[in-house]
């Protein structure tokens, strides 16, 4: 059971402002049915800019309800520029705490604050934080991962799990973060991470089969059944290599992303760097 | 407040009958059975009566009871065990929806050089069997595969399992940890080589366990040290929990038709009346193979922490597959490789019942939970056009 303090419990028990605004001024929305929780979070101004009004809708669990409820608390009476320097770790300290591996409820609470107030102003929020996909289980970017660990100061892999869920799956992107938090510190790697990499010689086709076969018995498919799911490869077509998915992966709206992702990274990573992979339903 | 205990597969309160039997042998008859003296031989009559009763629940003989301290040491002794008596195999075949002390161990010894299968369930929960023939071979040193799942309840059929297995010479084991206690078992007529069963999953006290040998089954033991348990388990025997573990397996035998009768009437009353009154609900698994005190019930568009935090606060205490109640962020490894939708694996409650439960509880739940449902459901972003 979760160590939850009385104030967190209090706002998911008695959650204050939950619903919904009519014709809002801002709506931001993060999260998904699929992620485990979501939030909705919409504000209405007064006449003098500041918030009159806010309410969310949360899918998720104690703590994701508690900090969105803590958040409308928050950012009423605020104006926009007040609210939008509302940090999670500000979110967390009003709500008395959060337990570490529940951080991310509160940094889930300053996104979609944050994506309401740029819906406000006209601003394309995605674009702003578009970079490149670290973690392909929740879909998390080296940008939104550079953000929390300077915001909250955080210095190991569990730390940037417990904020916002990356590397929390399949584990594989654990040396990447880590390679962040060593460049966001300024620091240099001594010696450059140990990687099986073999040597990419010319190869005949059969030697070329077989080395995509082996890479995904090794390297792909593991990581696959970790996640209750499968995959088999179909053919081989010059550099395009054809699989199917099986099992979880194919209810997954992210399968076709994480596959195209994982699995084309590690084939160019043992096979050869031209490799397309094809997913074939 | 008083608790409704609906976690039944996590722990069970331990009888009151074995708390009796159990706390003489705590200050009053504390001798080591294993003494050459009166004092210690007479405790050593009591684990022979323990190891009498665990047999006859089992329908075994008592030579083939060897207890341990827990259900995750059995499984640990049963597959570590094999591949020590079998060392050219190396390969162990087991299923993707097996209790974390099978799984976690099979997955370490896959990085020490042992090839393990895992075989995948259909939508119900179930096995295929075919996949199961196939994937058997020269190398397969070892099958394990549980008896009754502890998220679903399902049963998978075991002694179709052990007949393949065995067709093939291969060793069987069992992960009965569930089941003990809950459906018959009879280790006379069945096909298992080696079945894990825990104490506290049948009103025993945590800390007791036990790993059922049949007869000719080649085995090296886990924990080395001492003769005793016939030299198949190290360490000085736990006498009182051994003492309990008999106790409740007697108590378990006699309650053995209660359980499919009474408590399975409760369970489908609970569970058809949640179906009933919460919309875009559904139960997880065969409902046709099933443990008869068991229920996982997934409700859409709500997350399962907070339904369990709102079913605490009214003294219910259940459990859930949501991502948020473990300690990681992983829901339920046995709803999703049954292929449930991740909106229902978030959202899914485990109801599990005893024979302590009684119909009065039953119908708080059911006037309890269905009002938790719809208060998420209301604050929630999703699913507003059906509920």
């Amino acid at each position: 059971m979760w160590d939850y303090s009385e104030k967190v419990k209090d706002h998911f028990f008695n959650p204050r402002n939950a619903g919904e605004i009519k014709e809002p001024d801002g709506v931001g929305e993060v999260g998904s049915l699929a992620c485990g929780d979501a939030l909705k979070f919409m504000f209405k101004l007064d006449q003098h800019k500041r918030i009159k009004e806010a309410k969310f809708q949360t899918f998720g669990c104690g703590s994701a309800i508690a900090s969105a409820s803590a958040l409308t608390e928050m950012v009423i009476g605020k104006t926009l520029e007040e609210a939008d320097k509302i940090t999670n770790r500000d979110i967390a300290t009003y709500l008395g705490g959060l337990p570490e591996e529940k951080m991310h409820c509160s940094v889930m609470g300053r996104e979609a604050l944050e994506s309401a107030i740029a819906h406000y102003r006209g601003i394309d929020i995605k674009k702003q934080l578009e970079g490149e996909i670290v973690c392909k289980c929740f879909g998390i970017t080296d940008k939104e991962i550079e953000r929390v660990l300077k915001e909250n100061n955080l210095s190991t892999v569990a730390d940037v799990t417990h904020y916002t869920k990356a590397g929390g799956g399949c584990e594989k992107c654990h040396s990447d973060i880590e390679e962040i938090i060593l460049r966001i510190k300024g620091e240099v790697r001594k010696e450059p991470l140990e990687k099986k990499i073999p040597p990419k010689r010319p190869l005949t086709n059969i030697q070329r089969m077989k080395l995509i076969e082996e890479t995904i018995d090794r390297e792909i498919r593991p990581a696959l059944q970790t996640d209750g799911g499968d995959i088999e490869l179909v053919d081989i077509e010059g550099s395009k290599v054809i699989v199917t998915l099986r099992g979880t992966c194919t209810a997954c709206p992210s399968s076709d992303f994480t596959l195209k992702g994982f699995a084309q990274n590690k084939l160019r990573e043992f096979v050869a760097d031209d490799i397309e992979v094809v997913v074939r339903s | 407040m008083k608790t409704i205990y609906l976690d039944n597969n996590a722990t069970t309160r331990v009888a009151p009958e074995v708390v009796d039997e159990m706390l003489p042998y705590f200050s009053e008859y504390y001798g080591n059975p294993s003494s050459m003296h009166s004092f210690g031989g007479q405790i050593e009559k009591k684990v022979r009566d323990a190891r009498e009763k665990l047999a006859r629940l089992l329908n075994c003989d008592p030579s083939e009871i060897v207890f341990t301290s827990c259900g995750t040491e059995s499984d640990n002794t049963a597959i570590r065990g094999t591949l020590e008596s079998h060392t050219q195999k190396k390969h162990i075949i087991t299923t993707r929806v097996e209790h974390p002390a099978v799984l976690n161990l099979s997955r370490h010894l896959n990085k020490n050089g042992y090839q393990v299968t895992e075989l995948s369930v259909d939508k119900k929960g179930q096995l295929e069997l075919d996949e199961l023939e196939d994937t058997i071979n020269d190398a397969t040193a070892i099958v394990s595969i549980m008896y009754a799942n502890n998220e679903t309840g399902v049963i998978f059929p075991i002694e179709e399992i052990g007949t393949i297995v065995k067709s093939k010479g291969i060793v069987f084991h069992c992960d009965a940890v569930q089941a003990v206690g809950k459906i018959p078992l009879d280790m006379s007529k069945s096909t298992i080589d080696l079945l894990s069963l825990s104490g506290h999953k049948f009103h025993a006290p945590k800390g007791i366990g036990a790993l059922y040998v049949r007869k000719g089954t080649k085995f090296t033991p886990f924990m080395v040290g001492g003769h005793q348990e016939k030299g198949r388990r190290a360490g000085t025997e736990n006498v009182p929990y051994i003492i309990g573990l008999g106790k409740a397996a007697e108590l378990a035998l006699e309650h053995l038709k209660d359980e499919n009768t009474l408590v399975k009437a409760l369970r489908d009353r609970l569970e058809n009346a949640l179906l009933t009154k919460c919309p875009d609900s559904c139960v997880n698994g065969d409902r046709a193979h099933r443990l008869p005190n068991t229920t996982s019930i997934s409700f859409e568009y709500v997350e399962g922490e907070a339904i369990l935090l709102l079913l605490s606060e009214k003294g219910i205490a259940a459990s859930s597959g949501s991502a948020c109640t473990s300690g990681s962020l992983e829901p339920s490894h046995v709803l999703r490789a049954m292929g449930v939708p991740f909106t229902r694996v978030h959202g899914s409650v485990r109801l599990s019942l005893s024979r302590y439960t009684t119909e009065g509880e039953i119908n708080y739940t059911i006037e309890q939970l269905p009002p938790i449902v719809k208060r998420l459901r209301d604050i929630s972003p999703f699913g507003k056009s059906t509920s």
